[in-house]
């Protein structure tokens, strides 16, 4: 009775140009995740008053090093990511070759887009961190390098979507395939999340910083900029669910459990992910209480289909462990493949994601929100989702794929797993450090080293900061050691040759409700019209944006 | 099969758990009058000094126990910068920027706004206990941004 995920279990490959351009998108997303941490490092380390920026030569100031530190780990590397690795899924999904122009199309577009927002960061012409608030002013090559990363992803979600279509020609009253079918609705859902913020860049901070706008409107801005920006955390994390639903089962020896459960999450991320943004605007002028709190319950309505993965995925974690031989209410726990370093940095990944996700509903709370909205409480929560639920699920990916498709076996297992856990550790004492002087008041983005005001009772949590954030560094440089010598010197012939997709407990069916879940444009409507209940009140009432602000550069 | 059936139980609890959590937070803050800042007006930031109120920045008395606080936010510092409450009254914080988003937070209290230019922030609070609080400007304003602080004084 059990299905594949994919159309064809005995494996494709795609071709190898194909395939030497999805590698270097995984590069080029890697490499900013290691060129991003150094200056975190610097940032955990201020939070104890130890000042290590001196050994940045080319470093202006504090902010230029946060906002690489922001846009190299949250914009550049999951991007890069996932611009590899869901077109790959989805290849190897519908076992059929992807557009090369789209392919290489890709590349050049997170590449230039990579260069100018390096070139623009590096001059120090544009500290505004990523959240990129106006009217504090970058160089224009900031927002059109940052536009064109976004640029890549439609680029990459139109492949896979051209993909689809030309697979149903071939295969009419077929189900998709359960992992193409994922794979593409988490990038559906970003690159409808994505459209506010390509008209804020494109729309109105590039033009009003080439001079063409006379001014901006900063709560406009903002407004745009979070209604990307909540969805833009389900777009990182949605391709470590497609990895913990349709890989780790079959890495763990274990099944899928609900061909039909899979699908209707990655629906309700669609649908629910992007009409929430006023929550990061709790505290916002100009927005009515009452719109905030509609955005509240929508963010409540968002963590059901997170729950519904955490069955999922501990099913089938259950099934692999128990297969393997164990026993008891919690045996099976200790006998999954912990040996593996894929296996171990994704489990790792998911138990610091249930206080990410804990934390994440405190946020949403919005009389708890006022507590510790933008104290180092938030940080301290999202280092345990995108910074280790996301981060650390792509690096347990990169132990099979960087093998798999350089085909070198991996260098050292030992590094690998060494890394994972110094990783987790290090999170837990930097969030635990950064949570509590987050309900002391410390404000988070700021450089306490020469701040004007201090309290003794953020010593303690600024140490553990420190401390958790060094270790941290360092699971990271063991995994870009390990990534690296792997490129270089792993042992040829010994990779993994296929993807591990797994199995589903039971076949899709082919009749009923369930082929419904497949028709994904019916689903992108019923989003749009969630937006629009969502945005439409507040852009009706708001009025045309006021362009008031001319640009600051107070960096 | 089995594992089905504790599905849908699992996903049913969890509902039922996200439902009471909002319908607690729903409760509380309608019953305890616990309100996130709304909409309380524009402002044209490059005239934020010649608009009331802010023409007149500082504390004044609006009742027996209330106060108005009227603050000017700009790169680097707040407009005034140690602000004299008595404890126990309601005091009300009106304040706007006239460059950049700031932020405006009274450290451990649930004063905690943004500062748009554009638009004018209002939030109420009563200090329960005397003594002296840190005003910080707790959004990202540039390079001195880690300098731009007061205090509150609570009497």
């Amino acid at each position: 009775m059990s299905a594949s995920t994919v159309m064809d279990p005995h494996g494709y490959e795609l071709p190898a140009d194909h395939r030497r351009y999805l590698r270097w998108t995984l590069y080029v997303g890697y490499a900013a995740l290691v060129a991003g941490v150094f200056h975190g490092l610097a940032q955990a380390l201020a939070y104890a008053k130890v000042d290590i920026l001196q050994f940045f030569p080319d470093l202006k100031n504090y902010y230029q090093g946060l906002t690489a530190h922001g846009v190299a780990n949250v914009l550049t590397f999951t991007f890069s990511f996932s611009n590899g690795f869901l077109p790959l899924l989805t290849a190897r999904a519908l076992s059929r070759p992807l557009n090369g122009f789209l392919v290489r199309a890709t590349f050049a577009a997170l590449l230039l887009g990579n260069l100018l927002t390096i070139y623009a960061i590096w001059s120090g012409t544009s500290n505004v961190l990523f959240t990129s608030y106006a009217p504090l002013q970058a160089h224009w090559t900031y927002y059109l390098g940052l536009a064109l990363i976004v640029v890549s992803t439609w680029l990459a979600t139109l492949n896979m979507v051209l993909a689809l279509a030309a697979w149903r020609k071939n295969h009419r009253g077929e189900r998709i395939p359960l992992l193409a079918f994922i794979s593409i609705a988490s990038y559906v859902m970003w690159f409808l999340a994505s459209l506010p913020i390509a008209v804020l860049f494109l729309g109105f901070l590039l033009p009003w910083t080439l001079g063409w706008l006379s001014g901006t409107d900063p709560l406009f801005d903002r407004t745009l900029f979070w209604w990307t920006g909540h969805a833009i955390v389900y777009a990182w994390l949605l391709p470590a669910y497609v990895s913990w639903y349709a890989l780790i089962p079959r890495q763990v020896e274990g099944k899928l459990v609900s061909d039909a459960y899979a699908r209707i999450t990655f629906i309700l991320f669609l649908l629910l992910s992007i009409p929430t943004g006023f929550h990061h605007q709790y505290t916002d002028p100009g927005v009515p209480t009452a719109m905030k709190t509609v955005h509240a319950v929508l963010t409540f309505g968002v963590f059901f289909p997170s729950l519904a993965t955490a069955f999922s995925v501990m099913a089938s974690l259950e099934m692999g462990g128990r297969k393997r031989g164990g026993t008891g209410l919690i045996g099976w726990f200790r006998r999954l493949p912990w040996d593996d370093p894929s296996v171990t940095a994704q489990l790792l990944a998911m138990l610091t994601f249930v206080l990410g996700g804990a934390t994440g509903l405190v946020n949403a709370s919005y009389m708890m929100n006022q507590i510790i909205h933008n104290t180092t409480w938030v940080p301290g929560h999202f280092h345990m989702t995108v910074g280790t639920a996301v981060a650390l699920t792509f690096m347990g990916v990169a132990y099979w794929l960087v093998p798999y498709l350089t085909g070198r076996a991996l260098w050292s297992r030992g590094l690998a797993l060494a890394s994972s856990w110094i990783y987790t550790i290090g999170t837990l004492i930097f969030a635990r450090g950064m949570i509590s002087a987050g309900l002391e008041g410390m404000p988070r983005r700021i450089f306490r080293v020469e701040a004007a005001y201090d309290n003794p009772a953020w010593d303690l949590g600024g140490m553990l900061t420190a401390v958790g954030g060094t270790l941290m560094f360092f699971g990271i440089m063991m995994f870009f050691v390990d990534i690296g010598m792997t490129i270089l010197a792993g042992k040829k012939g010994e990779q993994p040759k296929d993807v591990p997709v797994s199995e589903t407990l039971t076949e899709p069916a082919r009749t009923g409700w369930e082929p419904n879940l497949d028709r994904l444009g019916l689903w992108v409507v019923v989003a749009v019209l969630l937006i629009a209940i969502a945005y439409g009140p507040f852009l009706l009432t708001y009025g045309a944006p006021r362009l008031i602000s001319p640009g600051f550069r107070l960096f | 099969m089995k594992v089905h059936t504790y599905e849908r139980m699992f996903l049913a609890v969890g509902a039922l758990l996200l439902v009471a959590c909002l319908g607690a937070l729903l409760y509380a803050s309608t019953s305890h009058n616990m309100h996130l800042p709304g909409h309380v007006g524009a402002i044209d930031p490059a005239r934020v000094r010649e608009t009331a109120p802010f023409d007149q920045p500082g504390v004044q008395q609006t009742g027996p126990d209330a106060y108005t606080v009227v603050v000017i936010g700009s790169a680097w510092s707040f407009t005034p910068d140690e602000i004299r409450v008595p404890a126990g009254a309601a005091v009300t914080f009106v304040a706007t920027s006239t460059d950049i988003i700031h932020g405006f937070y009274v450290a451990k209290t649930r004063v905690n706004v943004m500062l748009i230019p554009g638009q004018i922030s209002r939030v109420t609070h009563t200090f329960d206990t005397p003594g002296e609080y840190l005003l910080l400007c707790h959004e990202y304003c540039g390079l001195g941004h880690h300098l731009m602080s007061g205090r509150v004084i609570v009497e």
